[in-house]
């Protein structure tokens, strides 16, 4: 681990600094002791898993939240708990994830709003346009002044947003995400205005989670991870691994590979123990032909993805979150529709079945949500436990109360799952109960494949060995698992085959042997690319 | 496991209690400004409903209905969905019994004449129920909104068929049905004479105890809920969340124009221009103090009824209104403290990306 030390010795130039931030929400510890110091006139990345305290950070920054503790600094004054009118009177713009623009009215328009050019108590449309355009020109942002927001292409949209800040002054840019919603050309484009932002003297903070970014754009790097700054980098002196290895890491305790693989060593079928097959002569369970998945906004999410997995084997997928996994899963799982391609479960094709077919027909599915699909909170444990399969536990249209019973006593003994009450709602049960939950229901039934995301995630550690080891129990009772886990520990410790995804693709495919975490990190963050099938 | 079921009956009941005891206040403060002592005021409301048979009865009369449009809310409610609807589809109901009651010829007996206009109710309301759930489902449009609007397109359709078409002259209203007509309660028991309570109540009540089964007993109803509480769950289970919005909208709709035999079997014997006089809007009242539940909104029925013709009785005190600002400070005070009002007022609150 590489231990936060300050990258640059331009003292005084800081254009933030940020110290010993704590921030909790109830429970959650958003941010403990983070730290960010950002040089004037740099790129500055600031990466880390979600949930890693990225965007509370820039909440406090941008004044829309106050530190627990802490102090923070801008141009070296002390502005600890200032309020957002104070960010932007100093020169602070954030540009939103998620635009705040108002759609019905001209980009100009949207740009001034606030500040409006006013003559004779009118607004004064052609100056706004005007001075939108001569802004335009400056920074080599193009925009057209007078079209419609709704009429924009999402990267234009973004590049309003950035003027807007522009125009009220911002000196310090805070850019959260820019890139999750635009096309390869759109962010070459914006990579140019932001280095021409920066030779301006202008400094900017960029938060993504993409490495390939980090490593193209910025001078400096910070790396969060559960709310803690782990490092700070100088990108020229960093490799990709190195950034990979900070964001994904686990707690030193609990996460070094060997721990974990001596764990799988002693049970059956442990990892290591299966020896790796070509895939080709095997009738597998779950079979995946050039499949494509579709965004919301028509990208390709999942761009033509093959996969096969054979009756006790998993299929680990390793990458960086937000190229694709997601809708994989969503798409193998009935959730989201296929373009095109196909998938076969069993030698069925599944293709165009629904939810509830795709279960009946085996398929099982730890969501990578549990609070927003594996559960329904307010529903008791046991009517938790029937969830997906309420058909199976109903006669004749009427629920059946016995064997829903039943069913929840079985289940709770078996998963431990504690307190062991059928009736308390699942809210009430802490994350890795609620989660052994999840794995009860979907892992305790007759299935031949399962998918599997994030399934230890946000859970105990004493749940995430109960979690694994059922896993490989059921690895070794023959059924096919396809893993997909922002901890790279987690896909080595279990997997027999390890496939990293890449901007929708499966960018490499490795028996879990070949598979280490520095061959990982260059397919992770796109340096190599073979055109795999898994 | 007993202190899990307490603090499931405190969560229900804590709303509508401080709510009661919020009007309770307020309608003090009122009746004192009008220089009335509170305890005769109330004393004469309960003398007027629940003191007298007749006074009961038209308490039953008109729980009756709010029962029926109180369901229909809530089952809508239950799968996350806002039926405004109720007043236009307890017409439509009321509407499509009366014709089915003209239609049939009056040696039709009372077995089968009385169940085919409650189908004749339940499907004119069903049908005014379905139109918004297909709208939401196949393009997205706000059951909300499509529910308010609807109202006046039904609600004048009627009125305008009624108005020019299907009246007895000099009125709006049709004349008498020839078979389906439903019994009074004063013809069993003599003491309710003159009071428009009749066997519909029997219906709400069994409507009410199938509410319960279906919403908390059958796959369908554990499907609704689900898609109420948390529709990508309810997804990943596999169920369908549009087939459910449809199902919901459609049942709750009949559920409310079944409401219709109230009047139109049980009462007059004829449909007549704006009989439903507000107990489709009062059903979201009922719904909300009844916390969803069929038995919580059985008692809450009875409770605007109670308040409705507590109004008339206290009119020698205080004006007549005051019942109904005491209704609006109960339903004021419990929709700002369920929580499925909650959520929507911050759902409203929420900024809207570009």
């Amino acid at each position: 681990m590489t231990t936060p030390a300050p990258a640059s010795t331009e003292r005084g130039a800081y254009a933030i600094r940020m110290q010993g931030i704590d921030k909790s929400f109830g429970p959650v510890r958003a941010n403990r002791e983070a730290t960010l110091e950002v040089v004037t006139g740099e790129i500055h990345a600031l990466v880390g898993e979600n949930g890693a305290g990225k965007s509370t950070l820039m909440r406090i920054l941008g004044g829309l939240q106050k530190p627990d503790a802490g102090t923070l600094e801008v141009n070296g004054r002390d502005v600890t708990g200032w309020t957002t009118s104070d960010a932007i009177a100093a020169g602070i713009g954030v540009v939103h994830q998620h635009f705040m623009l108002v759609s019905t009215l001209t980009v100009a328009e949207n740009i001034v709003l606030g500040e409006e050019p006013v003559s004779g108590g009118r607004f004064d449309e052609a100056r706004a346009n005007s001075e939108v355009e001569a802004l335009s020109k400056e920074t080599g942002l193009k925009v057209s002044a007078d079209r419609r927001i709704a009429d924009l292409s999402v990267g234009e949209a973004q590049r309003v947003e950035i003027l807007k800040t522009l125009f009220r002054g911002a000196r310090i840019l805070v850019l959260d995400e820019p890139t999750a919603v635009l096309s390869p050309p759109e962010v070459r484009e914006l990579w140019t205005v932001l280095r021409r932002l920066r030779e301006g003297g202008g400094t900017i903070v960029l938060i993504t989670h993409r490495l390939d970014e980090v490593i193209d754009i910025s001078d400096t790097i910070t790396v969060m991870r559960a709310g803690e700054t782990v490092a700070r980098l100088r990108t020229s002196e960093t490799t990709p691994a190195q950034i990979a290895k900070a964001m994904v890491g686990r707690d030193v305790a609990l996460t070094s590979r060997d721990e974990i693989s001596a764990l799988g060593a002693s049970m059956p079928g442990g990892a290591g123990s299966t020896e790796f097959k070509a895939s080709s002569d095997m009738s597998s369970a779950l079979n995946v032909t050039e499949l494509v998945v579709l965004g919301s906004r028509g990208t390709h999410e999942v761009d033509g993805v093959t996969l096969s997995i054979r009756p006790g084997e998993i299929l680990g997928i390793a990458g960086v979150e937000g190229n694709g996994q997601t809708e994989l899963i969503e798409a193998l799982a009935g959730l989201r529709p296929c373009a095109s391609g196909s998938i076969r479960l069993d030698g069925h094709d599944v293709t165009y079945k629904s939810v509830a077919e795709r279960r009946s027909a085996g398929l099982s599915h730890i969501p990578e949500d549990r609070h927003r699909r594996g559960l329904i909170l307010d529903y008791s444990i046991a009517d938790n436990l029937v969830l997906g399969l309420q058909e199976a536990f109903s006669t004749r249209g009427m629920l059946n109360g016995a064997n829903i019973s039943s069913n929840a006593k079985r289940q709770i003994e078996a998963f431990d799952i504690r307190p062991p009450s059928a009736v308390l709602p699942a809210r009430a049960l802490s994350g890795g109960n609620q989660q052994k939950v999840v794995v009860a229901r979907e892992m305790g039934r007759e299935f031949s494949v399962l998918l599997a995301s994030q399934p230890t995630r946000g859970v105990d550690v004493g749940a995430i060995e109960f979690i694994h080891s059922r896993l490989r129990e059921a690895r070794a009772a023959g059924k096919a698992v396809l893993l997909v886990s922002a901890e790279l520990n987690e896909v080595l410790a279990l997997s027999d085959r390890v496939a990293v995804m890449y901007r929708g693709r499966f960018a490499a495919v490795l028996p879990v042997a070949e598979a280490t975490e520095d061959v990982l990190g260059e397919y992770m963050i796109g340096m190599k690319t073979d055109e795999a099938v898994a | 496991m007993t202190s899990q079921l307490r603090e499931k009956f405190e969560e229900a009941l804590f709303p509508p209690v401080v709510a009661l005891l919020i009007a309770l206040v307020c309608g003090d403060l009122l009746i004192m400004s009008y220089g009335q002592s509170p305890a005769a005021v109330y004393r004469m409301l309960l003398e007027g409903t629940w003191g007298n048979a007749y006074g009961f009865g038209q308490v039953l009369y008109k729980a009756t209905a709010l029962t029926f449009t109180g369901l229909a809310v809530s089952i809508g409610i239950r799968a996350g969905l806002f039926n405004v609807g109720a007043e236009s589809q307890l017409a439509a109901g009321g509407f499509l019994a009366a014709m089915m009651g003209l239609a049939l010829s009056p040696g039709v007996p009372g077995v089968l004449a009385v169940p085919l206009c409650m189908l004749a109710a339940a499907a004119g309301g069903g049908v005014v129920g379905a139109i918004p759930g297909v709208l939401k489902v196949k393009f997205g449009a706000h059951e909300v909104i499509v529910t308010i609007m609807l109202n006046f397109v039904v609600l004048a359709l009627l009125n305008w068929g009624i108005a020019n078409h299907l009246n007895v002259p000099e009125t709006l209203h049709t004349t008498e049905i020839d078979a389906g007509a439903i019994p009074r309660l004063e013809a069993f028991i003599g003491a309710f004479h003159g009071s428009a309570a009749n066997l519909s109540l029997l219906v709400a009540i069994v409507t009410a105890i199938l509410a319960w089964f279906f919403l908390f007993r059958s796959r369908r109803g554990f499907e609704l809920r689900a898609v109420g509480l948390q529709p990508d769950a309810a997804e990943y289970g596999g169920v369908s969340v549009g087939g459910v919005w449809f199902r919901a909208l459609t049942l709750s709709g009949a559920i409310a124009g079944l409401g219709g035999i109230n009047y139109v079997l049980g009462y007059k014997h004829y449909y007549e221009e704006g009989f439903a006089g507000g107990a489709g809007y009062l059903g979201i009242a009922v719904a909300l103090v009844g916390r969803n539940h069929p038995l919580g909104v059985v008692l809450a029925a009875l409770f605007f009824a109670t308040l409705s013709q507590g109004g008339l009785a206290i009119h020698a005190l205080v004006p007549k209104q005051m019942a109904e600002v005491l209704q609006g400070v109960v339903i004021l005070a419990v929709a700002m403290s369920v929580p499925e009002v909650r959520r929507a007022l911050r759902q409203s609150r929420r900024p809207v990306a570009a």
